[in-house]
Protein backbone atom coordinates (compact mmCIF):
# COMPACT_ATOMS: atom_id res chain seq x y z
CA UNK A 1 0.00 0.00 0.00
CA UNK A 2 1.08 3.45 -0.49
CA UNK A 3 -0.02 4.40 2.85
CA UNK A 4 3.54 5.91 4.18
CA UNK A 5 4.17 8.23 1.37
CA UNK A 6 0.76 9.60 2.00
CA UNK A 7 0.59 10.35 5.13
CA UNK A 8 4.27 11.58 4.97
CA UNK A 9 2.60 14.33 2.56
CA UNK A 10 -0.49 14.81 4.87
CA UNK A 11 2.19 15.72 7.76
CA UNK A 12 3.40 18.50 5.73
CA UNK A 13 -0.27 20.01 5.52
CA UNK A 14 -0.59 19.69 9.08
CA UNK A 15 2.14 21.02 9.95
CA UNK A 16 1.30 23.88 7.97
CA UNK A 17 -2.15 24.17 9.31
CA UNK A 18 -0.94 25.19 12.79
CA UNK A 19 2.20 27.85 10.99
CA UNK A 20 -0.32 31.09 10.96
CA UNK A 21 -1.57 32.75 8.52
CA UNK A 22 -0.19 34.30 5.00
CA UNK A 23 -3.32 35.86 4.39
CA UNK A 24 -4.44 39.13 5.37
CA UNK A 25 -8.47 40.61 5.70
CA UNK A 26 -7.48 43.13 2.88
CA UNK A 27 -10.17 46.08 3.89
CA UNK A 28 -9.27 45.68 7.74
CA UNK A 29 -5.62 44.98 6.99
CA UNK A 30 -3.96 46.67 4.09
CA UNK A 31 -0.41 45.57 2.22
CA UNK A 32 1.86 48.69 2.75
CA UNK A 33 3.94 48.93 -0.87
CA UNK A 34 7.73 49.58 -0.28
CA UNK A 35 8.28 52.90 -1.22
CA UNK A 36 9.56 52.17 -4.70
CA UNK A 37 5.98 50.93 -5.21
CA UNK A 38 4.38 52.18 -8.79
CA UNK A 39 1.54 53.53 -7.82
CA UNK A 40 -0.82 56.77 -8.71
CA UNK A 41 0.78 60.18 -9.54
CA UNK A 42 0.97 63.15 -7.40
CA UNK A 43 1.67 66.77 -8.71
CA UNK A 44 4.18 68.87 -6.31
CA UNK A 45 3.95 72.36 -5.39
CA UNK A 46 7.25 74.35 -4.31
CA UNK A 47 7.19 75.57 -0.78
CA UNK A 48 6.11 78.48 -1.65
CA UNK A 49 2.78 77.07 -3.35
CA UNK A 50 3.85 77.63 -6.89
CA UNK A 51 3.52 74.32 -9.37
CA UNK A 52 6.51 72.87 -10.24
CA UNK A 53 4.93 71.85 -13.33
CA UNK A 54 6.05 73.84 -16.00
CA UNK A 55 3.85 72.54 -18.94
CA UNK A 56 6.28 71.37 -20.96
CA UNK A 57 4.35 67.82 -21.82
CA UNK A 58 7.67 65.90 -21.94
CA UNK A 59 5.60 63.02 -19.65
CA UNK A 60 2.78 62.89 -22.24
CA UNK A 61 5.35 62.02 -24.83
CA UNK A 62 7.45 59.73 -22.75
CA UNK A 63 3.94 57.54 -21.91
CA UNK A 64 4.16 54.21 -23.67
CA UNK A 65 0.39 54.10 -23.24
CA UNK A 66 -0.67 57.52 -24.35
CA UNK A 67 -1.99 58.02 -21.21
CA UNK A 68 -1.30 61.49 -20.41
CA UNK A 69 -2.99 64.65 -21.49
CA UNK A 70 -1.26 68.38 -21.21
CA UNK A 71 -2.17 71.56 -22.29
CA UNK A 72 0.61 74.54 -21.86
CA UNK A 73 -0.55 77.82 -21.00
CA UNK A 74 1.50 81.00 -20.65
CA UNK A 75 1.99 82.38 -16.92
CA UNK A 76 0.56 86.06 -17.04
CA UNK A 77 1.68 89.21 -14.49
CA UNK A 78 -1.89 88.68 -12.86
CA UNK A 79 -1.82 85.20 -12.80
CA UNK A 80 1.09 83.03 -11.77
CA UNK A 81 0.66 79.60 -11.38
CA UNK A 82 4.25 78.29 -12.10
CA UNK A 83 7.83 79.80 -11.81
CA UNK A 84 8.86 79.41 -15.08
CA UNK A 85 7.34 80.88 -18.07
CA UNK A 86 4.68 78.27 -18.72
CA UNK A 87 1.93 75.92 -16.77
CA UNK A 88 -0.26 73.29 -17.36
CA UNK A 89 -3.61 74.68 -18.48
CA UNK A 90 -5.14 71.11 -18.79
CA UNK A 91 -3.27 68.21 -17.02
CA UNK A 92 -5.47 64.64 -17.05
CA UNK A 93 -3.67 61.21 -16.35
CA UNK A 94 -6.28 58.38 -17.52
CA UNK A 95 -5.95 55.54 -15.26
CA UNK A 96 -7.81 53.35 -17.53
CA UNK A 97 -4.53 53.55 -19.90
CA UNK A 98 -1.64 54.46 -17.28
CA UNK A 99 0.60 51.11 -16.87
CA UNK A 100 2.31 52.54 -14.23
CA UNK A 101 5.64 52.05 -16.06
CA UNK A 102 7.14 55.30 -14.75
CA UNK A 103 8.64 56.84 -18.04
CA UNK A 104 6.62 59.94 -17.16
CA UNK A 105 8.35 59.93 -13.51
CA UNK A 106 11.90 59.66 -15.29
CA UNK A 107 11.03 62.56 -17.97
CA UNK A 108 9.85 65.11 -15.62
CA UNK A 109 12.31 67.59 -15.31
CA UNK A 110 11.53 69.50 -12.85
CA UNK A 111 10.78 66.61 -10.15
CA UNK A 112 6.58 68.01 -10.08
CA UNK A 113 5.04 64.72 -11.39
CA UNK A 114 5.88 61.72 -8.84
CA UNK A 115 3.98 58.54 -7.98
CA UNK A 116 3.14 57.27 -4.68
CA UNK A 117 2.54 53.76 -2.97
CA UNK A 118 -1.29 54.52 -3.49
CA UNK A 119 -2.61 51.55 -5.26
CA UNK A 120 -6.28 51.44 -4.73
CA UNK A 121 -7.61 53.36 -8.27
CA UNK A 122 -11.07 52.28 -8.55
CA UNK A 123 -14.51 54.09 -10.21
CA UNK A 124 -17.95 53.65 -11.01
CA UNK A 125 -17.68 55.68 -14.65
CA UNK A 126 -14.89 56.02 -17.29
CA UNK A 127 -15.19 59.98 -16.02
CA UNK A 128 -14.10 59.05 -12.89
CA UNK A 129 -10.69 57.07 -13.52
CA UNK A 130 -9.73 60.47 -15.83
CA UNK A 131 -7.86 61.96 -13.01
CA UNK A 132 -7.55 66.00 -13.74
CA UNK A 133 -5.25 68.73 -12.01
CA UNK A 134 -7.06 69.12 -9.06
CA UNK A 135 -7.25 65.56 -8.59
CA UNK A 136 -3.49 65.40 -9.10
CA UNK A 137 -1.99 68.58 -7.51
CA UNK A 138 -0.87 67.93 -3.70
CA UNK A 139 -0.65 70.91 -1.17
CA UNK A 140 0.41 69.67 1.84
CA UNK A 141 4.12 69.76 2.37
CA UNK A 142 5.08 66.46 1.29
CA UNK A 143 7.89 63.95 2.81
CA UNK A 144 10.70 62.44 0.39
CA UNK A 145 11.70 58.89 0.61
CA UNK A 146 13.59 58.24 -2.49
CA UNK A 147 14.71 61.04 -5.05
CA UNK A 148 11.36 60.77 -7.19
CA UNK A 149 9.42 59.27 -5.01
CA UNK A 150 6.86 60.66 -2.45
CA UNK A 151 5.15 58.47 0.17
CA UNK A 152 1.57 59.11 0.23
CA UNK A 153 -0.60 58.34 3.08
CA UNK A 154 -4.51 58.51 2.05
CA UNK A 155 -6.50 59.30 4.93
CA UNK A 156 -7.36 55.59 6.86
CA UNK A 157 -5.48 52.98 9.16
CA UNK A 158 -2.56 50.81 7.59
CA UNK A 159 -1.64 48.03 9.57
CA UNK A 160 2.21 48.46 8.12
CA UNK A 161 4.49 45.43 7.61
CA UNK A 162 1.55 42.63 8.82
CA UNK A 163 2.35 40.64 5.72
CA UNK A 164 5.51 40.87 4.98
CA UNK A 165 6.37 40.02 8.38
CA UNK A 166 3.88 36.69 7.87
CA UNK A 167 5.32 35.89 4.84
CA UNK A 168 8.72 35.87 5.87
CA UNK A 169 8.34 33.73 8.87
CA UNK B 1 -42.67 37.58 -24.59
CA UNK B 2 -42.10 37.00 -21.17
CA UNK B 3 -38.73 35.67 -19.67
CA UNK B 4 -39.82 32.07 -18.88
CA UNK B 5 -40.65 31.61 -22.11
CA UNK B 6 -37.45 32.95 -24.29
CA UNK B 7 -36.00 30.86 -21.44
CA UNK B 8 -37.91 27.50 -22.15
CA UNK B 9 -37.77 28.03 -25.65
CA UNK B 10 -33.78 28.28 -25.57
CA UNK B 11 -33.46 25.52 -23.20
CA UNK B 12 -35.41 23.21 -26.20
CA UNK B 13 -33.55 24.88 -28.80
CA UNK B 14 -30.08 23.45 -27.12
CA UNK B 15 -31.47 20.10 -26.42
CA UNK B 16 -32.25 19.64 -29.86
CA UNK B 17 -29.20 20.64 -30.86
CA UNK B 18 -27.19 18.39 -28.61
CA UNK B 19 -29.61 16.07 -29.75
CA UNK B 20 -28.25 16.17 -33.36
CA UNK B 21 -24.69 16.03 -31.79
CA UNK B 22 -24.20 19.69 -32.78
CA UNK B 23 -24.12 22.23 -29.66
CA UNK B 24 -21.97 24.74 -28.10
CA UNK B 25 -19.01 22.19 -27.25
CA UNK B 26 -19.90 19.24 -29.79
CA UNK B 27 -18.34 20.28 -33.40
CA UNK B 28 -19.66 16.91 -35.31
CA UNK B 29 -20.27 13.45 -34.61
CA UNK B 30 -19.79 10.75 -36.74
CA UNK B 31 -21.89 7.95 -35.82
CA UNK B 32 -20.01 5.48 -37.93
CA UNK B 33 -16.86 5.84 -36.45
CA UNK B 34 -18.14 6.90 -33.40
CA UNK B 35 -15.55 10.22 -33.15
CA UNK B 36 -16.58 12.67 -31.64
CA UNK B 37 -15.18 16.09 -32.29
CA UNK B 38 -15.57 18.86 -29.37
CA UNK B 39 -13.79 21.95 -28.46
CA UNK B 40 -12.44 22.08 -25.38
CA UNK B 41 -11.62 26.45 -24.21
CA UNK B 42 -11.14 29.12 -25.08
CA UNK B 43 -12.42 29.81 -21.79
CA UNK B 44 -11.42 26.56 -19.49
CA UNK B 45 -9.70 26.33 -16.04
CA UNK B 46 -7.62 23.55 -16.93
CA UNK B 47 -6.33 25.20 -20.23
CA UNK B 48 -4.15 27.74 -18.15
CA UNK B 49 -5.61 31.33 -20.09
CA UNK B 50 -7.28 31.33 -23.25
CA UNK B 51 -5.72 27.80 -25.08
CA UNK B 52 -9.09 26.49 -27.45
CA UNK B 53 -8.17 22.58 -28.60
CA UNK B 54 -9.91 21.10 -30.63
CA UNK B 55 -10.06 17.32 -29.83
CA UNK B 56 -11.72 14.11 -32.08
CA UNK B 57 -12.38 11.70 -29.08
CA UNK B 58 -13.52 8.22 -29.34
CA UNK B 59 -15.36 7.74 -26.09
CA UNK B 60 -12.73 9.17 -23.69
CA UNK B 61 -9.32 8.58 -25.72
CA UNK B 62 -8.37 11.36 -27.86
CA UNK B 63 -7.43 10.39 -31.51
CA UNK B 64 -6.45 13.54 -32.51
CA UNK B 65 -5.85 17.28 -30.80
CA UNK B 66 -5.32 20.66 -32.20
CA UNK B 67 -4.25 23.44 -30.08
CA UNK B 68 -6.18 26.65 -31.63
CA UNK B 69 -4.13 29.93 -30.98
CA UNK B 70 -4.62 33.81 -31.20
CA UNK B 71 -7.35 34.60 -28.47
CA UNK B 72 -4.78 36.80 -26.71
CA UNK B 73 -3.50 38.10 -29.68
CA UNK B 74 -2.68 42.42 -28.46
CA UNK B 75 -0.35 42.82 -31.04
CA UNK B 76 2.55 43.57 -29.07
CA UNK B 77 5.25 43.23 -31.50
CA UNK B 78 3.52 45.78 -33.73
CA UNK B 79 2.92 48.24 -30.79
CA UNK B 80 6.87 47.99 -29.94
CA UNK B 81 7.54 49.93 -32.67
CA UNK B 82 5.41 52.63 -31.92
CA UNK B 83 7.87 53.20 -28.93
CA UNK B 84 11.24 54.46 -28.75
CA UNK B 85 13.59 51.80 -27.52
CA UNK B 86 13.55 52.84 -23.78
CA UNK B 87 9.65 52.60 -24.26
CA UNK B 88 9.53 49.16 -26.05
CA UNK B 89 10.83 47.44 -22.94
CA UNK B 90 7.55 48.49 -20.77
CA UNK B 91 5.80 46.24 -23.78
CA UNK B 92 8.04 43.36 -24.34
CA UNK B 93 7.53 42.57 -20.68
CA UNK B 94 4.25 42.11 -21.33
CA UNK B 95 4.39 39.30 -23.15
CA UNK B 96 5.44 36.14 -21.29
CA UNK B 97 3.98 37.96 -18.67
CA UNK B 98 5.43 34.95 -15.81
CA UNK B 99 9.00 35.68 -17.25
CA UNK B 100 8.92 39.31 -17.33
CA UNK B 101 12.84 39.76 -16.89
CA UNK B 102 13.85 37.20 -19.65
CA UNK B 103 11.71 38.98 -22.01
CA UNK B 104 13.55 42.61 -21.30
CA UNK B 105 16.57 40.42 -20.68
CA UNK B 106 16.51 38.93 -24.34
CA UNK B 107 15.08 42.21 -26.05
CA UNK B 108 17.64 44.59 -23.76
CA UNK B 109 20.14 42.31 -24.98
CA UNK B 110 19.76 42.24 -28.44
CA UNK B 111 19.64 46.12 -28.61
CA UNK B 112 22.88 46.24 -27.25
CA UNK B 113 24.37 44.51 -29.40
CA UNK B 114 23.31 46.46 -32.19
CA UNK B 115 24.21 49.32 -30.09
CA UNK B 116 27.51 47.80 -29.29
CA UNK B 117 27.85 48.91 -26.26
CA UNK B 118 29.16 47.50 -22.78
CA UNK B 119 26.64 46.63 -19.06
CA UNK B 120 29.12 47.22 -16.15
CA UNK B 121 29.56 44.22 -14.19
CA UNK B 122 26.96 45.58 -11.16
CA UNK B 123 24.24 45.45 -13.96
CA UNK B 124 25.25 42.53 -15.23
CA UNK B 125 24.72 40.40 -11.98
CA UNK B 126 21.46 42.46 -10.75
CA UNK B 127 20.55 41.20 -14.42
CA UNK B 128 21.41 37.84 -13.45
CA UNK B 129 19.92 37.99 -9.30
CA UNK B 130 16.87 38.78 -11.19
CA UNK B 131 16.52 36.73 -13.53
CA UNK B 132 16.92 33.76 -11.20
CA UNK B 133 14.31 34.53 -9.20
CA UNK B 134 12.52 35.08 -11.81
CA UNK B 135 13.11 31.53 -13.18
CA UNK B 136 11.77 30.52 -9.26
CA UNK B 137 8.55 32.26 -9.22
CA UNK B 138 7.82 31.14 -12.82
CA UNK B 139 8.48 27.44 -11.55
CA UNK B 140 6.71 27.87 -8.61
CA UNK B 141 3.31 28.86 -10.22
CA UNK B 142 4.13 25.64 -12.58
CA UNK B 143 4.63 23.74 -9.51
CA UNK B 144 0.96 25.05 -7.81
CA UNK B 145 -0.88 24.96 -11.38
CA UNK B 146 0.34 21.29 -11.93
CA UNK B 147 -1.07 20.09 -8.73
CA UNK B 148 -3.92 22.23 -8.84
CA UNK B 149 -4.60 20.23 -12.41
CA UNK B 150 -3.71 16.47 -10.56
CA UNK B 151 -6.40 17.97 -7.74
CA UNK B 152 -3.95 18.28 -5.08
CA UNK B 153 -5.20 21.89 -4.07
CA UNK B 154 -2.52 23.12 -1.23
CA UNK B 155 0.37 22.52 -3.87
CA UNK B 156 -1.35 25.91 -5.60
CA UNK B 157 -1.53 27.74 -1.88
CA UNK B 158 2.07 26.73 -0.93
CA UNK B 159 3.44 27.63 -4.40
CA UNK B 160 1.79 31.07 -4.29
CA UNK B 161 3.09 31.44 -0.94
CA UNK B 162 6.60 30.77 -1.56
CA UNK B 163 5.74 33.44 -4.64
CA UNK B 164 4.80 36.00 -2.81
CA UNK B 165 7.96 36.54 -0.96
CA UNK B 166 9.92 36.98 -4.01
CA UNK B 167 7.28 39.22 -5.87
CA UNK B 168 7.55 41.40 -2.62
CA UNK B 169 11.23 41.68 -3.32
CA UNK B 170 10.74 42.71 -7.27
CA UNK B 171 8.35 45.10 -5.57
CA UNK B 172 11.29 46.70 -3.36
CA UNK B 173 13.40 46.67 -6.34
CA UNK B 174 11.01 47.66 -9.58
CA UNK B 175 8.11 49.27 -7.71
CA UNK B 176 6.24 46.58 -9.13
CA UNK B 177 5.24 42.69 -8.89
CA UNK B 178 4.79 41.83 -12.44
CA UNK B 179 5.84 43.32 -15.83
CA UNK B 180 8.70 45.23 -14.20
CA UNK B 181 10.12 47.20 -17.09
CA UNK B 182 13.51 46.82 -14.89
CA UNK B 183 16.08 45.78 -17.49
CA UNK B 184 16.85 48.42 -20.74
CA UNK B 185 19.11 48.39 -22.97
CA UNK B 186 22.45 49.60 -21.22
CA UNK B 187 21.87 47.84 -17.71
CA UNK B 188 19.05 48.03 -15.51
CA UNK B 189 16.42 50.91 -14.92
CA UNK B 190 17.58 51.94 -11.17
CA UNK B 191 20.34 50.28 -8.21
CA UNK B 192 19.39 47.93 -5.86
CA UNK B 193 17.75 49.47 -2.97
CA UNK B 194 19.38 49.00 0.54
CA UNK B 195 18.39 46.20 2.58
CA UNK B 196 18.30 43.98 -0.61
CA UNK B 197 20.53 41.60 1.28
CA UNK B 198 18.53 40.65 3.67
CA UNK B 199 15.49 40.16 1.59
CA UNK B 200 17.70 38.19 -0.76
CA UNK B 201 18.99 36.31 2.39
CA UNK B 202 15.84 35.64 3.33
CA UNK B 203 14.13 34.15 0.27
CA UNK B 204 17.24 31.73 0.39
CA UNK B 205 16.59 30.91 3.79
CA UNK B 206 13.24 29.90 3.75
CA UNK B 207 13.33 28.54 -0.23
CA UNK B 208 15.34 24.77 0.34
CA UNK B 209 13.40 24.05 2.89
CA UNK B 210 10.04 24.94 1.60
CA UNK B 211 11.40 22.69 -1.80
CA UNK B 212 12.15 19.54 0.77
CA UNK B 213 8.51 20.25 1.96
CA UNK B 214 7.21 19.95 -1.71
CA UNK B 215 9.20 16.53 -2.19
CA UNK B 216 7.34 15.02 0.88
CA UNK B 217 3.93 16.59 -0.40
CA UNK B 218 3.82 15.52 -3.99
CA UNK B 219 7.02 14.18 -5.34
CA UNK B 220 6.64 10.76 -3.55
CA UNK B 221 2.67 10.94 -3.73
CA UNK B 222 1.88 7.65 -5.17
CA UNK B 223 -1.56 9.39 -6.29
CA UNK B 224 0.24 11.92 -8.19
CA UNK B 225 2.75 9.40 -9.98
CA UNK B 226 0.19 7.30 -10.49
CA UNK B 227 -1.36 10.45 -12.84
CA UNK B 228 1.48 11.44 -14.24
CA UNK B 229 4.25 8.35 -14.65
CA UNK B 230 4.18 7.46 -18.39
CA UNK B 231 2.02 10.40 -19.43
CA UNK B 232 2.71 12.35 -22.24
CA UNK B 233 5.69 10.79 -23.16
CA UNK B 234 7.88 12.46 -25.80
CA UNK B 235 11.05 11.57 -27.47
CA UNK B 236 14.29 13.42 -27.94
CA UNK B 237 13.51 13.27 -31.42
CA UNK B 238 10.31 14.53 -31.50
CA UNK B 239 11.52 17.74 -29.25
CA UNK B 240 14.26 18.42 -32.06
CA UNK B 241 12.22 18.10 -34.78
CA UNK B 242 9.20 20.91 -32.89
CA UNK B 243 11.88 23.04 -31.65
CA UNK B 244 11.32 22.24 -28.05
CA UNK B 245 13.53 23.86 -25.46
CA UNK B 246 13.32 24.02 -21.82
CA UNK B 247 12.33 21.69 -18.75
CA UNK B 248 10.24 19.62 -22.19
CA UNK B 249 13.46 18.86 -23.94
CA UNK B 250 15.41 18.04 -20.76
CA UNK B 251 12.99 15.90 -19.62
CA UNK B 252 13.31 13.84 -22.72
CA UNK B 253 17.47 13.91 -22.91
CA UNK B 254 18.63 16.48 -24.41
CA UNK B 255 21.28 18.25 -22.30
CA UNK B 256 21.05 21.35 -23.46
CA UNK B 257 20.79 25.09 -21.96
CA UNK B 258 21.45 28.25 -22.90
CA UNK B 259 23.00 29.86 -19.58
CA UNK B 260 25.55 26.51 -19.81
CA UNK B 261 26.40 26.43 -23.60
CA UNK B 262 26.24 30.13 -25.09
CA UNK B 263 27.14 31.39 -21.70
CA UNK B 264 25.90 35.11 -21.80
CA UNK B 265 25.73 37.38 -18.79
CA UNK B 266 28.45 36.19 -16.57
CA UNK B 267 27.01 32.58 -16.12
CA UNK B 268 30.65 30.89 -17.31
CA UNK B 269 31.75 32.78 -14.27
CA UNK B 270 29.06 30.86 -11.87
CA UNK B 271 28.74 26.79 -11.08
CA UNK B 272 25.95 25.26 -11.79
CA UNK B 273 24.66 21.95 -13.26
CA UNK B 274 21.89 21.25 -15.41
CA UNK B 275 19.46 18.82 -14.63
CA UNK B 276 18.18 16.16 -17.38
CA UNK B 277 15.82 13.06 -17.30
CA UNK B 278 15.17 10.41 -19.97
CA UNK B 279 11.68 9.51 -19.67
CA UNK B 280 10.25 12.53 -21.13
CA UNK B 281 7.00 12.31 -19.48
CA UNK B 282 4.68 14.58 -17.06
CA UNK B 283 6.47 13.62 -14.09
CA UNK B 284 9.81 14.26 -15.19
CA UNK B 285 9.12 17.22 -16.43
CA UNK B 286 8.32 18.21 -12.67
CA UNK B 287 11.48 16.29 -11.47
CA UNK B 288 13.26 18.70 -13.91
CA UNK B 289 11.70 21.81 -12.72
CA UNK B 290 11.85 20.92 -8.87
CA UNK B 291 16.02 20.22 -9.65
CA UNK B 292 16.05 23.49 -11.52
CA UNK B 293 14.70 25.69 -8.53
CA UNK B 294 17.25 23.98 -6.28
CA UNK B 295 19.98 25.03 -9.23
CA UNK B 296 18.54 28.65 -8.85
CA UNK B 297 18.80 28.99 -5.26
CA UNK B 298 22.66 27.39 -5.55
CA UNK B 299 22.81 29.90 -8.32
CA UNK B 300 21.44 33.23 -6.29
CA UNK B 301 24.04 32.25 -3.01
CA UNK B 302 27.23 32.76 -5.67
CA UNK B 303 25.58 35.87 -7.43
CA UNK B 304 25.10 37.73 -4.10
CA UNK B 305 28.41 36.88 -2.54
CA UNK B 306 30.25 38.12 -5.93
CA UNK B 307 27.80 40.99 -6.75
CA UNK B 308 30.52 43.83 -7.66
CA UNK B 309 30.17 47.17 -6.64
CA UNK B 310 29.77 50.12 -9.47
CA UNK B 311 27.71 51.37 -11.92
CA UNK B 312 24.36 50.20 -12.92
CA UNK B 313 24.25 50.84 -16.16
CA UNK B 314 26.18 52.02 -19.36
CA UNK B 315 26.81 55.96 -18.19
CA UNK B 316 27.35 57.05 -21.94
CA UNK B 317 24.98 60.69 -21.71
CA UNK B 318 24.01 59.37 -25.41
CA UNK B 319 22.52 56.46 -24.01
CA UNK B 320 20.96 57.46 -20.14
CA UNK B 321 19.67 60.40 -18.96
CA UNK B 322 21.73 62.26 -16.91
CA UNK B 323 21.40 62.08 -12.55
CA UNK B 324 18.26 64.11 -12.11
CA UNK B 325 20.79 66.42 -9.64
CA UNK B 326 22.66 67.73 -12.98
CA UNK B 327 19.35 69.03 -14.59
CA UNK B 328 19.35 71.99 -12.39
CA UNK B 329 22.95 72.80 -12.77
CA UNK B 330 23.96 71.75 -16.49
CA UNK B 331 22.38 73.02 -19.75
CA UNK B 332 23.96 70.33 -21.31
CA UNK B 333 22.41 67.71 -18.87
CA UNK B 334 18.88 69.50 -19.89
CA UNK B 335 19.59 69.10 -23.16
CA UNK B 336 20.57 65.44 -23.51
CA UNK B 337 17.31 64.58 -21.18
CA UNK B 338 15.13 66.15 -23.49
CA UNK B 339 16.80 64.72 -26.42
CA UNK B 340 16.17 61.28 -24.58
CA UNK B 341 12.37 62.13 -23.45
CA UNK B 342 11.38 63.55 -26.69
CA UNK B 343 13.02 61.02 -29.09
CA UNK B 344 14.84 58.48 -27.45
CA UNK B 345 18.52 56.84 -28.67
CA UNK B 346 19.09 55.89 -32.59
CA UNK B 347 20.30 52.47 -32.78
CA UNK B 348 22.86 51.61 -36.05
CA UNK B 349 21.00 49.70 -39.11
CA UNK B 350 20.94 46.12 -38.63
CA UNK B 351 19.75 43.31 -37.08
CA UNK B 352 20.12 40.97 -34.12
CA UNK B 353 19.10 38.38 -32.72
CA UNK B 354 19.23 37.34 -28.57
CA UNK B 355 18.43 34.11 -26.81
CA UNK B 356 18.17 33.37 -23.14
CA UNK B 357 17.03 30.57 -21.11
CA UNK B 358 13.74 31.52 -19.75
CA UNK B 359 12.11 29.44 -17.31
CA UNK B 360 9.94 27.57 -20.24
CA UNK B 361 13.42 27.46 -22.81
CA UNK B 362 14.79 29.34 -25.36
CA UNK B 363 13.43 33.17 -25.52
CA UNK B 364 14.85 34.83 -28.07
CA UNK B 365 14.33 38.61 -29.37
CA UNK B 366 15.27 39.42 -32.98
CA UNK B 367 15.28 43.22 -33.46
CA UNK B 368 15.99 45.29 -36.82
CA UNK B 369 16.57 48.64 -36.74
CA UNK B 370 16.74 51.35 -39.90
CA UNK B 371 19.09 53.52 -37.60
CA UNK B 372 15.71 55.46 -36.31
CA UNK B 373 14.87 55.91 -32.81
CA UNK B 374 12.22 52.76 -32.80
CA UNK B 375 12.40 49.27 -33.45
CA UNK B 376 11.93 48.87 -37.39
CA UNK B 377 10.48 45.24 -36.28
CA UNK B 378 10.97 43.39 -32.88
CA UNK B 379 10.22 39.69 -33.27
CA UNK B 380 10.06 37.71 -29.90
CA UNK B 381 10.63 33.61 -29.96
CA UNK B 382 8.91 32.31 -27.09
CA UNK B 383 9.18 28.97 -26.27
CA UNK B 384 5.55 28.95 -25.21
CA UNK B 385 4.76 29.05 -28.66
CA UNK B 386 6.94 26.29 -29.55
CA UNK B 387 6.48 23.89 -26.84
CA UNK B 388 2.95 24.43 -27.76
CA UNK B 389 3.06 22.68 -30.92
CA UNK B 390 4.33 19.36 -29.05
CA UNK B 391 1.10 19.34 -27.19
CA UNK B 392 -0.80 16.84 -30.11
CA UNK B 393 2.16 14.44 -29.86
CA UNK B 394 1.98 14.40 -26.11
CA UNK B 395 -1.64 13.35 -25.95
CA UNK B 396 -2.38 11.72 -28.88
CA UNK B 397 -3.48 7.74 -27.34
CA UNK B 398 -4.66 9.17 -24.00
CA UNK B 399 -7.02 10.35 -22.00
CA UNK B 400 -8.86 13.64 -21.58
CA UNK B 401 -7.63 13.22 -18.01
CA UNK B 402 -3.75 12.97 -19.15
CA UNK B 403 -4.20 16.09 -21.39
CA UNK B 404 -5.03 18.19 -18.65
CA UNK B 405 -1.74 16.65 -16.74
CA UNK B 406 0.29 17.40 -20.65
CA UNK B 407 -1.23 21.13 -20.77
CA UNK B 408 -0.41 21.77 -17.26
CA UNK B 409 3.56 20.01 -17.85
CA UNK B 410 3.96 22.13 -21.15
CA UNK B 411 3.22 25.56 -19.13
CA UNK B 412 1.84 27.53 -21.70
CA UNK B 413 1.54 31.21 -21.47
CA UNK B 414 -0.98 32.49 -23.53
CA UNK B 415 0.53 36.16 -23.41
CA UNK B 416 3.70 35.01 -24.55
CA UNK B 417 1.96 32.08 -27.33
CA UNK B 418 -0.18 34.99 -28.95
CA UNK B 419 2.30 38.46 -28.06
Amino acid sequence: MALPEILTGMRVVIRNVFKGKETMSYPEVRRQPWPRFKGRHVLERHPDGLEKCIGCELCAGACPADAIYVVGAENKPGARFSPGERYAQIYQINYLRCIFCGLCVEACPTEALLMTTEYEISGTSRDDLVYTKEQLIVDAPIQRHWDTKIEYSPDRTTKQKAGRDGASS
Amino acid sequence: MSKTERTLEEHELIQRIEGDGQGAFVESYDAEAEVMTINMGPVHPATHGVLRLFLELDGETVMDCKPMIGYLHTGMEKECEDQNWRGAVTIVTRMDYLAPFHNEHAYSRAVEKLLGIEVPPRGVYIRMLMSELNRLTSHLVQFGTQGLDMGAMSAMFYGFREREIITDFFEMVTGLRMNHGYIVPGGVWEDLPDGWQEQVANILDVMPGRLNEYQDLLSENPIFIERTRGVGTITAEECDTLGVTGPIARASGIDWDLRRDMPYEAYDELSFEVPTQEQGDVYARYQIRMAEMVQSVALLEQIVDQMPDGDYKNMDPKLTPPPRSELNRSMEAVIHHFKLVTQGYAVPKGESYFAVESPRGELGAFVVSDGGTSPYRCHVRDPSFYNLQSLPVMAKGGLIADLIACIASLDPIMGGVDR
